[in-house]
């Protein structure tokens, strides 16, 4: 494999991205279970648990590689940052604080789960909150789906970084549900 | 990881004699240490042959101090100078402590952590935790028979930064190396995971004195991932105690106690609450110092009633650490039970009842954090070849952030991550020709500064003057492995660099580390000197040890001008170490750890190669 030896004559530095650190493709259709093997053989490597006993030069180096794959691993799990990575290295910007102005009724959409999920803190129906959960989960899927078709097969960034700002609505809505479960108990 | 096996010809380390070292289990009730002999895991016992070592120090008026069983008998005859439970103080406030008016002590509100009046004068929780620590530490030498090489402390996962910080303050003040903080559920997940060659997702359900901790973990061949952990730090066995102290005093109509007679009841309590284990009913017995005759019977229903709110609490944390990690009940292999406190059959039936199944009890609830965290001081001193040991990810249990305006916080690295993890941010001046800029570090999950922990504030100076918003300052959050953070800032617009960085300031500065190690030594100044210059000793031939196990691994990485460097440094510490002077082998201590920087950077480079190319070989 060509690709593989290039990436390995490269130097690992901080510039390279996070799937050459792993030595995966840049798609956003991963293989999971690839991707957690790479990662726990890089951390066994470089671990501070095998460097404890080391001297400062080494347990610095270590503590440098590892911040840098943790925080490559978390990247490349999460949907909404993996794809815009994935478009950073494609020179596009999903932009998600200045670039607000999504389909209107998108907006409405979000508006109506936001008061959903709002109407069911106060009157703590944790079964509503599970339907909306579930809900919001089948979106994501979808939304999912259209970005692997639209980053992997059809290679139309611009419009990828549309569904990326979608999908980021709703991992927020999410991170509400949670919030709304956690005053609930 | 059996694809890490394969070593290269001259890459096997040089076979060195087994490190010493311990693993220590700072407990609010209990203590112990633990080291592996043989390959087995085991606790040391004292003299007497008992393995705890009662969490309790008691202040003697000539600067004496007792430490476990002895303190433990007269503590209601001293309870002013008689500390229990010190871990609900570390890294704490007056303000944080619950029945603090119920503690018979003469509390000192200090800024960052509250401090103790003793006969022997004001002691903070890091010294008093260090006397336990200390008592430890030369049981261990005196069963191992030589000095420590290190030791791993373990904390309750949901520690924050200041308790962390305390703990691991007090170790250095007890004169041990410390390895690493270990997150307890995770201690105990590895001596649970390792005895029963266990593997799939399993939860652990740590209740102990003083705090409470549930961590996920997904265990597989060689991995122990932490997927989420969340807990409650004022939480434990002693709350249970507490309430049953309350209900006595309630049933039995007793006036305000005086201090001794508070203590005296608190131990009835928590003798009731041990003998209701095993049976139904439990009576208890006191004469008060008034003359008044306390007694009354307990059967273990009431108790269940009285302490049912303190067993519905846990199962918040519960929840949460579930939602956290994205599973249901269901997807749970097994649930470890650790801490005395889960003994009590309420707990257990809370438990079998959340999680649909029957408890793990199959390991002693009292050692098995001891025993992982020995296992994992063992790794760490790198007692076991690459491939025989496993690897360990653990993440912090609360969220890092920031303040910004109006009193809000900006989450900067998120609870559950794993560490270590750096995460940067960046801020801006926010009026023309600002040159400085104040940050407040805070540790929690709530939206508002004010219901978080303060953990730091900082100011960056220096900005040169430029219009609103134009300066760019990232500021840098780092957690390292032990979960203890350590904040950047640095201005980059102009090409002109500003930086700090902070140490969160409960903690306690080197100097009055220093000072207290000083204090500690009532001897004279050449005791002082004889430690520091031992202590530099070990750093030197440690450091030693360590280089040449590098370039026996790796030479082929070094080239000649960098091992040319890299030899001279280690003539000069050898020569340093042969002399008396403790500053002379610090300065050659560092200097050669930068001589090695670029060589270790290659090393990692390498090691990350090589497990990639290891990953292609093993998929094909």
């Amino acid at each position: 494999m060509s690709r593989t030896s290039a990436a390995a004559g490269k130097a690992l530095t901080s510039s390279s991205s996070h799937f050459e650190l792993f030595g995966l493709e840049p798609r956003f259709i991963l293989d999971a279970v690839a991707l957690e093997r790479a990662y726990r053989e890089i951390q066994s490597r470089v671990h501070p648990d095998r460097f404890a006993h080391a001297g400062d030069a080494e347990r610095r180096a270590s503590l440098q590689w590892t911040t840098r794959v943790n925080e490559a691993y978390r990247t490349l799990k999460n949907p909404v940052q993996r794809a815009s990575h994935i478009l950073a290295l494609q020179g596009v910007d999903v932009a998600f604080e200045t670039n607000t102005a999504m389909p209107a009724d998108f907006l409405m959409q979000q508006m109506e789960l936001r008061e959903a999920i709002e109407d069911a803190t106060e009157t703590k129906n944790a079964v509503a909150l599970d339907a909306l959960q579930e809900r919001i989960d089948g979106d994501k899927k979808v939304l999912e789906h259209k970005l692997a078709q639209a980053i992997d097969a059809q290679k139309d960034y611009p419009a990828a970084a549309g569904l990326v700002r979608e999908l980021q609505f709703l991992e927020k809505l999410e991170s509400e549900i949670d919030g709304a479960y956690e005053v609930m108990e | 990881m059996a694809l890490l096996q394969i070593s290269e010809p001259g890459m096997s380390p040089a076979p060195h004699e087994q490190r010493l070292a311990v693993g220590i289990d700072l407990g609010t009730t209990n203590s112990l240490v633990a080291t592996v002999r043989s390959g087995v895991a085991t606790v040391l016992p004292d003299a007497q042959g008992r393995p705890l070592l009662p969490s309790i120090v008691r202040y003697h008026a000539n600067g004496k101090v007792d430490v476990g069983y002895a303190a433990q008998a007269r503590q209601a005859d001293d309870p002013k100078n008689t500390i229990v439970s010190v871990k609900r103080f570390m890294g704490r406030g007056v303000k944080d402590v619950d029945h603090a008016q119920n503690a018979p002590y003469d509390f000192v509100d200090a800024p960052g952590m509250l401090q103790l009046r003793t006969v022997a004068g004001v002691k903070t929780p890091v010294e008093v935790s260090a006397e336990i620590l200390k008592v430890l530490h030369e049981r261990a030498q005196l069963a191992l028979g030589g000095s420590l090489y290190g030791a791993v402390i373990t904390v309750p996962a949901y520690f924050d930064d200041a308790q962390r910080q305390a703990t691991k303050d007090a170790g250095r003040l007890a004169g041990l190396n410390v390895l690493r903080l270990l997150n307890e559920p995770t201690a105990a997940a590895i001596a649970y995971g390792l005895d029963n060659a266990s593997e799939g997702i399993f939860a652990v359900y740590d209740l102990g004195g003083g705090t409470f901790d549930l961590s996920i973990l997904k265990l597989s061949r060689g991995v122990f991932e932490v997927v989420a952990t969340s807990g409650d730090s004022m939480l434990g066995g002693d709350d249970f105690d507490q309430r049953l102290f309350c209900w006595i005093g309630e049933t039995a109509k007793l006036a305000p106690l005086a201090p001794r007679d508070m203590r005296s009841l608190l131990v009835k309590a928590r003798e009731a609450k041990e003998y209701l284990t095993v049976h139904q009913e439990a009576s208890v017995t006191a004469k008060l110092t008034s003359g008044e005759l306390v007694d009354v019977t307990l059967d273990s229903e009431t108790f269940c009633r009285i302490t049912q709110t303190l067993v519905q609490k846990t199962l918040g944390p519960v929840r949460r650490a579930l939602r956290d990690a994205g599973l249901g009940v269901k997807d749970i292999q097994g649930v470890v039970m650790v801490g005395g406190a889960t003994r009590m059959p309420q707990i257990q039936r809370a438990v079998a009842e959340f999680f649909n199944r029957d408890p793990l009890n199959n390991l002693d609830p009292d050692k098995v954090v001891a025993l992982g965290a020995a296992m994992q001081a063992n790794v760490l001193a790198g007692n076991k070849p690459q491939g025989e040991d496993w690897l360990l990810l653990d993440v912090i249990p609360l969220s890092l952030g920031v303040e910004t305006m109006g009193g809000l916080v900006e989450k900067i690295i998120p609870r559950n991550s794993t560490i270590p993890a750096a995460r940067a941010q960046e801020f801006t001046t926010f009026k023309d020709g600002q040159t400085g800029m104040s940050f407040h570090v805070v540790q929690g999950e709530r939206e508002l500064v004010s219901d978080c922990r303060s953990l730091a504030r900082f100011e960056l100076k220096g900005i040169p003057p430029m219009a609103a918003g134009a300066a760019r300052v990232r500021v840098t959050y780092q957690v390292d492995a032990d979960g203890l953070l350590s904040v950047t800032a640095k201005e980059s617009t102009t090409g002109a660099e500003a930086s700090v960085t902070v140490k969160p300031s409960y903690g306690l500065a080197d100097a009055d580390i220093e000072r207290m190690l000083r204090d500690s030594f009532s001897h004279a100044k050449e005791d002082v000197h004889a430690r520091a210059l031992a202590e530099a000793k070990v750093d030197g031939q440690r450091l030693l040890e360590a280089t040449r196990a590098a370039i026996n691994a790796d030479a082929a990485l070094l080239d000649p001008q960098d091992r040319k460097a890299i030899d001279a440094a280690v003539a000069a510490l050898e020569a340093a170490m042969a002399g008396a002077d403790h500053r002379r082998i610090k300065q050659a201590v560092d200097a050669l750890n930068r001589a090695t920087g670029p060589f270790a950077e290659r090393r990692m480079d390498e090691g990350v190669r090589r497990a990639l190319a290891g990953k292609k070989i093993g998929s094909l």
